[in-house]
């Protein structure tokens, strides 16, 4: 639904009565929005890479704070790989409706056509076709000079050293060594074309905010982020979701059936479940708060090899 | 006496002792600062390390990377840190890391800048945003030239809490002698700088004493806080202390019958009612409405993220300011600043730069006049500012510029200056004063100005010739006050 003119009217909201934010999101949740706008204000071309999850959920919720009482000013992207849970995709429809987004999904058509998978192409070629060069293609399709995405530092050791703007060549990719000084909130969007900067507003969230701002604000999820009865595997000391047709157990692998729950969503053959009881939001947060594991501990492209998230984002990986 | 080393200066600031922090407080952020080899990343791996900051499976990897251990059968925590494969070659810190922590009592935001000379800009990038400084000295080393640095960049920053963190305590074999020495030396140098809150903490960043843990039984000499005791009870720097300021981020206008300015208040605060200025162009109207995705606020106080709905139809665009009529901030074509020059480049001498300060971008001459040497600590001429300097600068503005001096609002009174050639950041600036006029400032110096009706120049700017030269041709729209005083400069 657009906004008309005539029927649109902030006075006749009634103030909610909700309690207030704590000081640190609410501080943190200043600093989003900001960024949001500044982006939104400066850049001819935004675009919010949208992946599903709850870091995603999040920086929706952001966006639509940022720019209230007008609608989201720019589209969101999905990158397709095809490896998607099912949930996901239906989460993401019944979102960029109910929000009225303007919701792109892209999946790159070589990778279709020629048939890459993680299983049959490995977790490394399947994310370098299928997530950065899809994602390559998508951004330079649109012509996009800013892309928004839910990157926080505290995720993993290359990430701890992004800016809240971070600039790329035309060919996306991102020279560590060489960054634009950033200072204060003053974030300098001068590119020239082609080039383009990444921004990140949820840089300096860690997971805990992420599930307290969720709780507070009442953000609706994907519900694989909550336990159920799921049918997997013990891979690589990883638990693989086995629900899919496409999944094939490996010679002993026992198809095992239980309560699990995802920590992080991405592919579902690269992310790995926990076993959890957890059905409830509340449940997920009191469990989350005496995890002795970090959450990208699920996630397979992350290990392959030391530094590896490093050199997938130098190749424009997000 | 207590004869400890540790007591600040100055008293402990009073919310400190009366509203202990509770983990719900806004997030404190520090940076820390020393020269190569201090163990600053030793000394923030420690922290997170004590802090159960590590979670079990990056545990495993760190003592997987760790290679050859030290002989307390620790990992090498600074591997926690540097996350780039060039840093973890060559064992340095290149860039500014951002590392998030939480005690019982508060969470923090730790930037970890590099400590070698040449990536200076990212210590002071780091240092734009921190509450408080920690500067780490080798106990065996004392003072260096970088410690200098550091601080002088810190409390040009605006930073007013210092921690002097006297590590590798335990190979001077926990001399007390050292550390007053050190914690002494440190304090003079603290004083030139204006900063009266120091404390001085005796550690051993790789042996975690003094850190998290008290070290009571290897320096029971010692009374003072922990560094984590001190953190906990550090203060947020505030640095907004003047009459409301919303720089304008954008206009939203979702239907004809809501025109609102989206922005962050940068000082004061504001409701419903107050008459407000807008600046450049000095238009006056009444706040008729707060909004925010919530709710219709009654209030919004500085670091809410807010849209303004005024009670008439006035001009405000990007880049203007909404501020409280009775507290203005100071408009004009010329200020002084301090800078921190941040590329190889350096600062040149008569070259326009753009400037952005908040949500405004503008061009401007910037006139190098002083620099300060690192070493005796004092303001020598300048002509032209290399790399990491920190000089003295006069502005001259072709429009009206806003601003407050840095030391009464540091979101009003900042700055970064950006080369129009290459589009990077070449340094960052804090506004001093408002300068009455422009001195020996040739600010327009080989430049014509054509003043034409908009619907004409945008004909000649559509021609060919003119398309190609589009990049050195400026247009702007100004207020007839402004229009006056950029004749009387020309005619002056």
């Amino acid at each position: 639904m657009h906004v008309h003119a005539s029927e649109f009217d902030p006075h006749s909201k009634d103030p909610v009565t909700k309690p207030p934010l704590d000081p640190h999101l609410k501080a943190l949740e200043n600093e989003a929005i900001y960024i949001f706008r500044e982006v939104a204000a400066e850049f001819e071309k935004p675009v919010m890479l949208y992946s599903i999850g709850k870091d995603s959920s999040v920086l929706l919720h952001l966006a639509r704070k940022a720019f209230f009482p007008g609608r989201v000013p720019f589209p969101l992207l999905h990158v397709d790989t095809g490896w998607k849970f099912p949930e996901m995709i239906a989460f993401r429809d019944a979102t960029a409706e109910k929000f009225d987004l303007d919701l792109i999904v892209h999946t790159n058509p070589r990778g279709k056509e020629e048939g890459i998978g993680p299983f049959s192409h490995g977790s490394s070629h399947h994310t370098d076709v299928m997530k950065t060069e899809a994602l390559r293609q998508a951004l330079d399709a649109g012509k996009y000079d800013a892309a928004f995405g839910g990157a926080r530092r505290d995720e993993e050791a290359s990430r701890a050293k992004e800016r809240i703007y971070s600039f790329r060549t035309p060919d996306h990719k991102w020279d560590p060594r060489n960054q634009r000084p950033e200072l204060w909130n003053i974030y300098n969007g001068m590119v020239r074309r082609g080039e383009s900067v990444r921004a990140f507003p949820l840089s300096n969230w860690t997971e805990v905010d992420i599930w307290r701002y969720i709780q507070a604000e009442n953000i609706e999820l994907p519900p694989l982020y909550y336990a159920k009865s799921q049918k997997y595997v013990e891979r690589d000391g990883m638990l693989m979701w086995a629900e899919d047709p496409r999944f094939e157990a490996l010679p002993g692998e026992q198809i095992q059936e239980g309560m699990l729950r995802f920590r992080t969503l991405g592919c579902w053959p690269l992310t790995g479940g926990i076993r959890s009881q957890a059905t409830t939001l509340d449940e997920v947060i009191a469990e989350l708060e005496i995890a002795t594991v970090s959450e990208r501990q699920g996630r397979a492209i992350d290990r392959d090899q030391a530094g590896s998230m490093e050199k997938k984002k130098r190749e424009g990986y997000f | 006496m207590t004869a400890v080393a540790n007591t600040a200066l100055a008293s402990p600031a009073p919310e400190a002792d009366t509203a202990p922090a509770t983990r719900d407080s806004r997030p404190l952020r520090l940076i820390t600062c020393g020269s190569v080899d201090d163990g600053k990343s030793t000394l923030i791996g420690r922290l997170l390390w004590d802090t159960k900051a590590v979670k079990e499976d990056q545990a495993v990897t760190l003592r997987r990377d760790s290679g050859q251990q030290n002989d307390l059968g620790l990992p090498d925590f600074a591997l926690l840190l540097d996350g780039l494969q060039a840093e973890r070659e060559q064992g340095i810190t290149i860039d500014v890391a951002y590392r998030y922590f939480a005690t019982d009592r508060r969470s923090f935001i730790v930037a970890d800048t590099p400590g070698h000379e040449q990536y200076t800009r990212n210590m002071a990038t780091g240092a734009s945003t921190a509450d408080l400084a920690i500067l780490l000295v080798d106990a065996r080393a004392g003072l260096l030239e970088q410690t200098r640095r550091h601080a002088t960049i810190a409390s040009l920053m605006g930073i007013k809490q210092f921690v002097l963190a006297v590590n590798k305590f335990d190979l001077v074999a926990y001399d007390r002698a050292v550390f007053d020495q050190i914690s002494n030396d440190f304090k003079a140098l603290a004083l030139s700088l204006g900063v009266r809150q120091v404390t001085a903490i005796p550690m051993s960043a790789l042996k975690g004493e003094n850190v998290v843990y008290s070290a009571r039984s290897v320096i029971p000499w010692y009374e003072g806080p922990t560094l984590v005791e001190t953190l906990e009870l550090a203060t947020l720097r505030s640095g907004q202390s003047t009459g409301f300021r919303l720089p304008v981020q954008r206009v939203s206008r979702p239907g004809e019958s809501f025109r609102g300015y989206q922005g962050t208040v940068a000082g004061g605060a504001v409701k419903p009612g107050d008459s407000v200025a807008i600046l450049p162009s000095g238009q006056v109207a009444n706040v008729k409405q707060i909004v925010t995705f919530d709710l219709v606020r009654n209030a919004a106080v500085a670091g809410d993220a807010i849209t303004l709905v005024l009670d008439r139809q006035v001009d405000v665009a990007r880049g203007d300011m909404i501020v409280s009529l009775d507290a203005q901030p100071q408009t004009g074509l010329a200020f002084d600043a301090q800078i921190v020059a941040l590329q190889p480049d350096g600062i040149v001498p008569g070259k326009r730069y753009w400037l952005k300060a908040g949500s405004r971008r503008q061009r401007v001459q910037v006139e190098p006049a002083q620099q300060l040497d690192l070493k005796s600590g004092k303001w020598q001429p300048a002509e032209m500012l290399q790399m990491n300097a920190i000089g003295k600068v006069q502005l001259a503005f072709d429009e009206a510029a806003i601003f407050d001096p840095y030391d009464v609002n540091r979101g009003t009174g900042a700055f970064i200056l950006i080369d129009p050639d290459t589009n990077n950041t070449v340094a960052g600036g804090m506004i001093t004063a408002k300068r009455t006029e422009l001195g020996g400032l040739n600010a327009h110096e080989g430049r014509v100005i054509l003043s034409l009706p908009s619907d004409l120049a945008e004909q000649l700017l559509a021609t060919e010739l003119l398309a190609s030269r589009r990049d050195e041709v400026e247009t702007r729209r100004v207020t007839t006050a402004i229009a006056r005083a950029l004749l009387d400069d020309i005619d002056g």
